[in-house]
């Protein structure tokens, strides 16, 4: 009997103690990344505190002063993540309709669609954005179009997996009422992921007009080209008017998400 | 009206379904394909509109020919109704969207895209009020019964004005009263309309209720085909390979969906 407790014990001192090791480990990991990105340098961190005040003293109180040449860059801003997401959900649904493995024509056609939508999702919209600027010039279409081009590689990947996991009973149904393969897919596989695809557009939207204040630092317009002017001059005060405005406009835009989402249930 | 010539079936697996059968069913009957679970009638059943595609031999249709060709079964598909165990509906569309699923067949892929003609329209409301469903041609299907989801799925078939009724187990998940009632209104509309059946059951007493003709199926051959009247305690021996007093056991015997490796395998469309 007592030999036994003891064996019950020693195994959970032993758990206990891998537990512990593991943990360590974690720890360990993350105190070397923290120190290689100078996070626990002090001295500059308290070097640092200073103008840190100083910046934000400098940043109140907010100035609205200008906040009428604001409106413009803000329907811009919302005009651009609207119609961006337009066009990535264009352009998504046929290419997830290659990249499902249930609907794709052919093996390899799977494998180029996948990899277009991993290619679209690595690249940056910042990045998709300077380019565009570069060759379409200012404004809010380069803008739209980093958007759209970036966002069709998450949107088209969450379309394809979804129309992966259909309930193939209604699929096989519609086959057997004599449909040829895209009746089956408009009538018999798109109906069941709507919901889906309405849902992941809609949190798509609501990512890009984050996303899309960010823009206007590369040119690429909207309210985030006002944003870097104003942080140039070093206006401060309007900086913080115009972030105040952006977090309004996210948290209203937020909210739309939600309720629109939940309708499509 | 449709022929199966030395058809068989093996599926990936390795496993023989169905060995090779010639059968032929005929106008205006009424034929159960009488078995236990993984007797292979589902597989005889999917063969007669290529859900499952031989493995060997070839399927027959009068009128069409031979079922090889994808136009040939496309054509043949479209008056062919099927019913399905598990309705196979999709849940948040209306009745009535479901039944125009039907309807399909008799219109081009571009026609389809936007809705079908008030003329189909029309077909798929008299389908759904055949089977006294009218008042719910507007709700969700999930919303409905299993009872009611299954007369969909009827109406389904009926909307296609098919020359040909198939039903693959259609009461297995349904209980014994609905199972009478679903199986009578299948039985009715085909004499109406004089358009043969072929139906999978695994319950004898249905089957016997219902039939004109009886093919009892037992490890993928066809152990009898004749009427009901002749089906003798030696036959059900054969067909259930069990003590035929106890085939109440049969009854309560699981779904059929789940009995061959790939049951869902169909040709690529």
């Amino acid at each position: 009997m007592q030999s036994e407790h003891d064996a019950v014990l020693l195994q959970q001192r032993q758990t206990f103690r891998r537990g512990s090791i593991q943990l360590l480990v974690v720890a360990t990991v993350i105190t070397i990344c923290s120190i290689y990105v100078g996070l626990f340098d002090g001295a500059r961190l308290a070097e640092g505190i200073p103008s840190m005040i100083s910046l934000i003293g400098e940043m109140f109180p907010p100035d609205f002063q200008n906040a009428r040449d604001w409106v413009e860059p803000l329907l811009d801003t919302l005009a651009m993540s609207v119609a961006g997401t337009a066009l990535a959900v264009t352009f998504s649904v046929p290419l997830a309709l290659l990249a499902a493995r249930n609907t794709t024509p052919h093996p390899v056609v799977y494998q180029v669609a996948r990899a277009i939508l991993n290619g679209l999702r690595s690249i940056p919209e910042l990045i998709m954005g300077i380019i565009f600027v570069a060759a379409v010039g200012f404004g809010a279409l380069p803008g739209v179009l980093a958007l759209g081009l970036h966002s069709i590689g998450m949107v088209g990947k969450f379309f394809a997996e979804a129309i992966e996991h259909v309930d193939e009973a209604p699929v096989e149904a519609t086959r057997a009422a004599g449909a040829n393969g895209l009746q089956v897919i408009w009538h018999g596989i798109l109906p069941q992921v709507l919901p889906q695809m309405a849902d992941v557009s809609i949190y798509r939207w609501e990512y890009n007009f984050r996303a899309s204040t960010v823009m206007g630092m590369v040119g690429a317009g909207g309210i985030g080209f006002e944003l870097m002017g104003s942080l140039r001059i070093m206006q401060y005060q309007e900086v913080l008017a115009i972030l105040l405005v952006i977090l309004v406009m996210v948290t209203m835009v937020d909210a739309l998400s939600a309720v629109l989402r939940r309708k499509f249930k | 009206m449709i022929r199966l010539n030395q058809v068989s079936v093996t599926y990936p697996g390795g496993f023989t379904a169905l060995h090779p059968t010639d059968i032929e069913f005929r106008r205006g009957e009424f034929t159960v394909l009488l078995g236990a679970s993984g007797a292979g009638k589902s597989t005889l059943l999917r063969c007669l509109n290529y859900l499952n595609v031989p493995s060997s031999g070839h399927v027959h249709v009068e009128g069409i020919g031979e079922l090889k060709r994808r136009s040939a079964l496309l054509a043949h598909r479209r008056r062919t109704g099927m019913i399905f165990q598990q309705h196979q509906l999709i849940g948040r569309l209306s009745a009535l969207r479901n039944v125009l699923t039907g309807r399909l067949g008799y219109h081009g892929t571009w026609r389809s895209l936007v809705p079908l003609p008030p003329e189909d329209q029309r077909i798929a409301l008299q389908a759904l009020d055949r089977v006294g469903l009218m008042a719910k041609a507007l709700e969700r299907v999930d919303s409905l019964s299993g009872g009611q989801q299954q007369r969909v799925g009827i109406a389904r078939a009926i909307a296609q004005r098919p020359q040909m009724v198939l039903a693959d187990e259609p009461v297995a998940s349904l209980d014994p009263h609905t199972s009478v009632q679903v199986l009578g209104l299948i039985r009715g509309v085909c004499a109406e309309d004089h358009i043969p059946a072929v139906v999978s059951l695994h319950q004898l007493d249905l089957a016997r209720q219902f039939a004109d003709r009886i093919v009892g199926i037992a490890a993928g051959r066809v152990v009898y085909d004749g009427a009901p009247a002749g089906l003798s305690d030696l036959h059900l021996e054969a067909i259930y390979r069990r003590d035929p007093t106890r085939s109440s056991e049969a009854t309560a015997a699981p779904s059929t969906t789940t009995e061959f490796p790939l049951n869902l395998a169909t040709e690529k469309s």
